[in-house]
């Protein structure tokens, strides 16, 4: 097949081809640079439906393979190599999905540099689709480094008042993990002499003492985008200065990389590591998970709130990784989508009412329901679901997270998982205590103070509920029936686990 | 003199012949301007054709004193490229400023011969020759500028440091011919292996040898006539300098090293370790604090001579050698590229008496000229080491050299010092997108057309790397 018609290569590189119009537009046609980007993101998506069409669940292997040599003099051993299973598949749709949202949601949110906007979105894109996709350490880290260029800009150029602090803050800390990490592939690069993970996979065979320098080195790259405690701090600062589309694909996709690296690198790749190292994992997921959902009840600002509420959650996906079953990986691996659906829903939502009041801090909000009741529904079923009530989407994944944790040999004790679910109960009570101080009770004085500007604070419009219908019927639909989206990652995950469960017996 | 003679330094007879017809051409073309530099340009694209055209074969002359080999060849390729390069920044930029004097490129082509001679060179004699080539025209490049104090206070300096520095190298070369009777590189490695060499002489003599080198290329601890240099000469010298100058440098460590010394490997690489690991600390540390872009390039420039000279430590381990030389010369390609970029957009920004260069003066650059700042963003993220860029590949291909050698900590410090780089290089970035600013620049055409290809070419390069990873891997095999 044409390496360039490849459903890998198009669904990877075909935001370049909006990026290249718009450089052409002028500046000034905000509408129709708006409309670019969306259409460029909407084919996009149409394209990942099509790789989805073509993917046979069954098989636990990479699918739609394209390996071509890229770099092979001096001894390097680099290919464009692309493949996609059940560990991505999910997180290639869950990108594509959220870009056209996140870019619909700034329709007006966004008048300046609408064209710079457009084009960093666009190139983010591409970064974020490819980390899925790569299967060469090489081009992986290409990827992986080039995501961080495209969001320090969104943050740098359209962030709130501290967004220059925020933007060096997110590239530094990412950065020094991903360095470490380079040394990591460089070793494997050298000493395994190729950068192509299923077959550094199938070599195996390094050292115990060497296997865990290696996997700490590439946790430390990971560990910092997922983010674990107490690597975390960057994230509060980022997010609450993004804009909200930013906010919604750092939270919605960024995060997603840094516990997609642990499944797909960190665990195969250093079998014998991960087993070692997974009591330790699980005790720092279940400190952030506590540790999130304690310090997002002291927030005053919605989106700090939420910022804090991902360390909580992406604590969760961590718990079910390192659980080292399939329980425990598969609700990981679908709690990573409901994580970047709901905060990223939340981001939204957050995003929709401070266009109109410019405050964030939830003081001053109050009785919004009366005023706001579609906004008001919305954001309700979005905080269920965040809080994991049955019948929605996050209730699947900490369940089944839970269960694996429950039970998996690897963390050696009930006790990690059982703790965990203070997070649960935690996590019921700030969101609620958000939602009664914003919806519930008096008008609050912002109210007054929108109207002094001669308007009154409007219900969603037709835009903003189209930008929030997608998500809401992934909700329910991943609440009440996930199976099918079980089915398309259990084969992947069950060979993952059998050869680390192989590793583990080796081991003793 | 023999033909082979005659065809090891082609490209710099060639040069040097030229640059002497240039001078009488200059006397008499007092109202055409554009004269001397077009065919100072079209000497250097002769120099540059002869390179290329040598570049597979080789050629020893005058008994084994200069040899063309593909490590000379892919040098001179770089060199007279940055010539041209270096022609294309200058020529507004001299008009600009006042210095629309024809001797300007006369310089250059001398000094561009004295770095061939340099990359040529098989004998601490000629090493040194060239050495005194290349810097001479360079001091007086560097006072361009008078009656400029910064400009004259940059070529005293610069005069009075490489003068003593030649000094070290003298008396390193006295002593590696005390030690072993033999100024050529062949002889002194034959005296070595044969055991008749005064083997703690030899060691002082290197370590001469790589302190006056130390000057030239700007590595810790004597790097200090650096920044002063870079801003007070002319921006387009600098820019030259930058490339040029350590270029050469290199050219002669890497061969002095590889080719002479390779079996006093032990004794000599803990210096090169401690140098390297020092220069990139220092020059990212202090990079840090500066707030004027030419005193920041210069310390960038520090910075990146410690990466290169990370690619020393494994000259005399023969299985990772070529490819720590290979890596090299990759990387100082790919420095240059970045570098004649970044300094296009310093001199498109600079106005006369020293204005324009502050950071604070690039606020607002990504509004109004998105292009140029677009491009300037890539040089940064180039010379931090951020993918898709040049600067990326090579450090990946100088941290795998460094590893494949055993020295995890120094490939560790090269790691964590481009992390701190990246402090630096991004503050450009954030004061180019994230303030509001009127920056006013000029950008005629051949600026333009150089920072955009250089632009390019750090991106387009960077993915399409195969014909350079080959080229310089070919370069240094018959240096082994």
């Amino acid at each position: 097949m044409n390496p360039v018609l490849h459903p890998l290569t198009l669904v990877t590189f075909f935001p370049l081809l909006g990026v290249l119009v718009l450089l052409f537009m002028q500046s000034e046609r905000k509408n129709a640079l708006r409309w670019t980007a969306l259409i460029t993101s909407l084919i996009t998506f149409g394209i990942s439906m099509w790789l989805l069409a073509g993917f046979n669940a069954q098989n636990p292997d990479l699918q739609m393979v394209i390996d071509l040599p890229w770099i092979q003099v001096a001894g390097w051993n680099i290919s464009y190599h692309m493949g996609v299973d059940g560990l991505s598949i999910l997180l290639v749709l869950l990108t594509t999905f959220l870009t056209p949202i996140s870019i619909l949601s700034t329709w007006t949110a966004i008048e300046e540099r609408v064209k710079d906007f457009m084009l960093f979105f666009l190139l983010l894109e591409v970064g974020m689709t490819g980390v899925f996709l790569a299967q060469d350490l090489f081009l992986f880290y290409i990827f992986w480094e080039f995501t961080l260029v495209p969001m320090y800009f969104l943050i740098g150029i359209w962030g709130g008042p501290q967004r220059m602090y925020a933007a060096i803050k997110f590239f530094l800390y990412t950065m020094a993990g991903s360095l470490l990490m380079l040394l990591a592939i460089l070793w494997l690069g050298i000493y395994q002499g190729t950068f192509s993970v299923p077959e550094l996979i199938a070599k195996g065979g390094i050292p115990a003492d060497i296997q865990l320098w290696l996997f700490l080195a590439f946790a430390a790259a990971f560990a910092i985008k997922v983010p674990m405690w107490p690597l975390h701090s960057w994230l509060p600062d980022a997010h609450v200065e993004a804009p909200t589309a930013g906010s919604v694909i750092l939270a919605g996709v960024l995060l997603k990389m840094g516990t997609y690296g642990f499944v797909r690198f960190n665990i195969p790749l250093f079998p014998e590591a991960a087993v070692k190292a997974a009591p330790w994992m699980a005790l720092l997921a279940v400190i952030g998970i506590i540790y999130g959902a304690a310090v997002s009840y002291a927030q005053k600002d919605i989106k700090k709130l939420v910022a804090y509420s991902s360390v909580s959650h992406l604590g969760f996906v961590m718990l079910g990784l390192f659980a080292l079953n399939p329980q425990g990986i598969q609700g990981g691996i679908l709690q990573m989508v409901n994580h970047g659906l709901s905060t990223g829903a939340l981001f939204l939502l957050v995003g929709m009412i401070y266009e109109q009041t410019h405050t964030r801090d939830f003081d001053v909000y109050g009785g919004l329901w009366k005023l706001t009741p579609i906004y008001g529904t919305l954001m309700l079923i979005v905080a269920l679901s965040s809080m994991g009530l049955p019948g929605l989407n996050g209730f699947v994944g900490e369940f089944t997270i839970l269960l694996g944790a429950f039970g998996s040999e690897s963390i050696g004790s009930p006790w990690y998982a059982g703790l965990a679910t203070i997070g649960v109960i935690l996590a019921a009570v700030y969101m609620l205590y958000m939602f009664q101080k914003m919806f519930l009770g008096p008008e609050g004085s912002v109210v007054e103070e929108v109207k002094k500007h001669g308007h009154s604070i409007k219900d969603l419009n037709w835009r903003e509920i189209v930008t929030l219908v997608p998500i809401l019927v992934l909700i329910f639909w991943i609440g009440l029936y996930p199976k099918p989206f079980f089915a398309l990652m259990a084969p992947t995950v069950d060979k993952l686990v059998a050869a680390v469960q192989a590793a583990a017996v080796a081991m003793h | 003199m023999t033909s082979t003679d005659l065809l090891s330094i082609l490209p710099i007879t060639v040069l040097v012949a030229w640059a002497c017809v240039l001078l009488l051409v200059d006397v008499f073309t007092k109202k055409n301007k554009w004269l001397t530099p077009l065919l100072a340009a079209v000497g250097l694209c002769a120099a540059l054709g002869i390179s290329i055209a040598q570049s597979g074969n080789i050629y020893a002359g005058f008994k084994g004193m200069v040899v063309v080999d593909g490590f000379t060849a892919y040098l001179n390729i770089l060199f007279a490229a940055s010539g041209l390069a270096g022609i294309a920044l200058a020529f507004d930029y001299n008009k600009r400023m006042g210095l629309d004097r024809g001797e300007y490129y006369v310089l250059l082509l001398f000094s561009i011969s004295g770095m061939m001679l340099m990359a040529a060179a098989t004998d601490l004699i000629v090493v040194f020759l060239a050495l005194e080539l290349l810097s001479i025209p360079l001091y007086v490049l560097a006072g361009f500028a008078r009656p400029n104090p910064d400009s004259e206070e940059a070529a005293l300096k610069y005069f009075l440091l490489g003068a003593f520095a030649g000094g070290f190298v003298v008396y390193g070369v006295a002593l590696a011919f005390g030690a072993t009777g033999s100024t050529s590189l062949g002889a002194i490695l034959a005296a070595v292996n044969t055991g008749s060499a005064d083997l703690t002489l030899l060691v002082i003599g290197a370590g001469l040898i790589i302190v006056g080198f130390g000057f030239k290329v700007a590595v810790v601890p004597f790097q200090m006539w650096t920044p002063d240099v870079y801003h007070g000469a002319p921006s387009a010298v600098t820019a030259f300098m930058a490339v040029g100058a350590k270029a050469a440098g290199f050219a002669a460590l890497l061969r002095v090293f590889v080719a002479a010394l390779p079996t006093l490997y032990q004794e000599i690489v803990p210096i090169m370790w401690v140098l390297a690991a020092l220069t990139m600390i220092v020059g990212n540390i202090v990079a840090i604090a500066q707030s004027n872009i030419k005193r920041l390039l210069a310390y960038s420039s520090i910075a990146h001579a410690g990466y290169i000279f990370m690619s020393l430590v494994t000259f005399g381990q023969a299985e990772v050698a070529p490819d720590g030389v290979a890596a090299a010369l990759f990387y100082l390609l790919a420095y240059a590229v970045t570098n004649f970029g970044a300094w296009g957009v310093v001199i498109a920004l600079e106005k006369a008496e020293g204005k324009g260069l502050e950071l604070d003066d690039y606020a607002g650059l990504g509004r109004k000229y998105p292009a140029l700042a677009a491009a300037m963003a890539v040089f940064m993220l180039s010379f931090t080491g951020v993918p898709p860029t040049l600067g990326f590949v090579g450090k990946f291909f100088l941290f795998r050299t460094v590893l494949e050698a055993g020295f995890v900590g120094l490939a560790l410090i090269g790691v964590l010092t481009s992390l701190i780089s990246a402090y630096y290089y991004l503050r450009v970035l954030v004061v180019m997108y994230m303030r509001d600013g009127q920056p006013d620049v000029s950008r005629p055409v051949l600026l333009r057309l150089t920072t955009g290809l250089t632009a390019v070419g750090t991106v387009v390069l960077s993915i399409v790397s195969v014909p350079l990873f080959r080229w310089a891997s070919q370069a240094v095999l018959r240096l082994f």
